[in-house]
């Protein structure tokens, strides 16, 4: 079984809008897949449906050989928010080991989590007396800290420093390396150069579904914005 | 275990709080001191109000601070990622009527331990038992507060449902007028409401030295009203939204 998430037909409304109508697509094992578009593109209500708190319509979305959202699941995936979901009032040690003790694991485990994402100097502080990209850190953390066969992450690294951020993405390489799946959302196009694979979603429609290089290649552009911007025009000229 | 941890955590979260700590823990001895100066001179009234703002405070505190607390939990996001964790409804249904329900012990104990120490209160029953029914009513604020939290999108709308659950209960329990004067709607509906209950446990307690059938069985509906209320509210979290 080399498919990590398989998602066939997959329709999902807010309120009367259809956010997703009729979307598929699928996501290799132990890759780091990246989920880009614009904001309010479908992004983050396809992760939700991923991580099986979003209420759906219709279509079928398989995770790690389950139906999503089902309790075997429940131990095996990492989901990170796009606000931090954290409690402010907590420090973010305390954070971390109590996402950690859901999972039965201990504070070596929410130790080596808050390394992970640099906060070990910060341990002892409350997470409501943090930065921005602190917070979003810390609820990093608690997203990696049980090691999970699915990282699911809603932008991860929006207001990181630049040297983080790299080694973030090394992170996630190594994570992917050792037979995890990433699946991360982001706008930074440099950012979608470190993925094995790009899904490019526009208007809850999926625009192209490929490696970096070959997505570069069919838009006949080196740059991948300027290769996203040809394939949004190109496929708008076939709508048309 | 998990249920264990949760409970640990909402204790931590309070305990990072040491204002609300002081409040939740202060002033209800603080109001039942402005009651015995009221009723100066007026022992047996003094009594019977003490005794049952003794069951009302905890009541009051908890429903607000569970409301505010599940709240958050609802709009920062960290009820959603929960869910996406081994965490069961139960676990965190119970882990905050446990911690909160401690909160309320430590608050009603100081309270009636002032009351009977300082102030001198006295109830038939005993201590024990007036703490044992507060705490009571302070789970069924939990409860309350929880299911409560399911229909408020801000805090501004949550702490809306305070006068809303609280008043009536707080004007039909029997406090103001004894429930067999009221008019026969007035009753039905005091009837329905769980704090008459309580309220009518709380005055078993003072005038008899032993427990008696009553209080038991007001204490029974009391714990029936919290196990419905955790029920329903248990039904409003739901690990799929739109």
């Amino acid at each position: 079984m080399d498919t990590a998430i398989e998602v066939t037909g997959l329709v999902v409304r807010r309120g009367k809008r259809a956010v997703l109508d009729g979307f598929s697509c699928s996501v290799p094992r132990g890759s780091v897949t990246g989920l880009l578009g614009p904001s309010g593109s479908g992004k983050t209500t396809l992760m939700r449906t991923v991580v099986g708190v979003q209420k759906v319509v219709a279509g079928t979305v398989t995770v790690l050989g389950v139906p999503a959202g089902a309790p075997a699941l429940r131990s095996k995936i990492g989901y990170l928010t796009q606000a931090p979901s954290v409690y402010a009032d907590l420090t973010v040690r305390e954070n971390a080991r109590y996402f950690a003790s859901l999972h039965r694991l201990g504070k070596d485990a929410a130790d080596q989590a808050l390394e992970t994402v640099g906060l070990t100097g910060a341990a002892g502080q409350l997470v409501a007396d943090l930065s921005g990209g602190q917070r979003s850190r810390a609820s990093l953390a608690c997203a990696i800290v049980s090691r999970p066969e699915l990282l699911v992450l809603d932008e991860p690294t929006v207001g990181q420093d630049p040297v983080l951020r790299d080694e973030l993405w090394a992170h996630f390489r190594r994570m992917a390396a050792d037979g995890a799946t990433v699946l991360v959302s982001s706008h930074v196009m440099d950012e979608a150069n470190r993925c094995d694979r790009l899904l490019l979603i526009r208007e809850g429609v999926l625009i192209a579904d490929d490696t970096p290089a070959a997505v570069k290649k069919s838009a006949g552009s080196d740059d991948l914005d300027q290769a996203f911007l040809n394939l949004i025009r190109a496929h708008e000229a076939v709508a048309a | 275990m998990i249920m264990l941890s949760t409970i640990r955590r909402i204790l931590t979260q309070l305990r990072h709080d040491p204002r609300t700590i002081a409040l939740i823990v202060v002033v209800p001895t603080l109001l039942i001191t402005l009651i015995y100066f009221m009723y100066d001179g007026q022992p047996r009234v003094f009594d019977r109000i003490a005794l049952t703002m003794l069951g009302i405070f905890p009541f009051i505190t908890m429903f607000l601070i569970t409301s505010i607390a599940m709240l958050r939990e609802r709009t920062s996001g960290t009820l959603e990622r929960l869910f996406t964790t081994p965490v069961g409804k139960l676990d965190l249904l119970f882990g905050y009527g446990i911690a909160f329900g401690g909160a309320a012990a430590v608050q009603a104990a100081v309270a009636a331990g002032f009351a009977y120490g300082v102030l001198g209160m006295r109830a038939a029953g005993g201590l024990g038992l007036v703490v044992l029914i507060a705490v009571a009513n302070a789970v069924l604020g939990v409860a309350l507060g929880l299911l409560c939290s399911a229909f408020a999108r801000t805090e501004f709308q949550a702490v809306q449902f305070m006068p809303l659950v609280v008043a009536p209960q707080l004007l039909l329990c029997g406090l103001f007028v004894p429930r067999e004067a009221m008019t026969g709607w007035l009753q039905a509906i005091s009837d329905v409401l769980p704090m008459s209950y309580s309220v009518q446990a709380l005055t078993e307690v003072g005038q008899h030295a032993d427990p008696t059938g009553t209080m038991w069985r007001d204490l029974g509906v009391v714990l029936g009203a919290i196990i419905v209320a955790l029920a329903v509210g248990a039904a409003t979290l739901r690990r799929r939204t739109e």
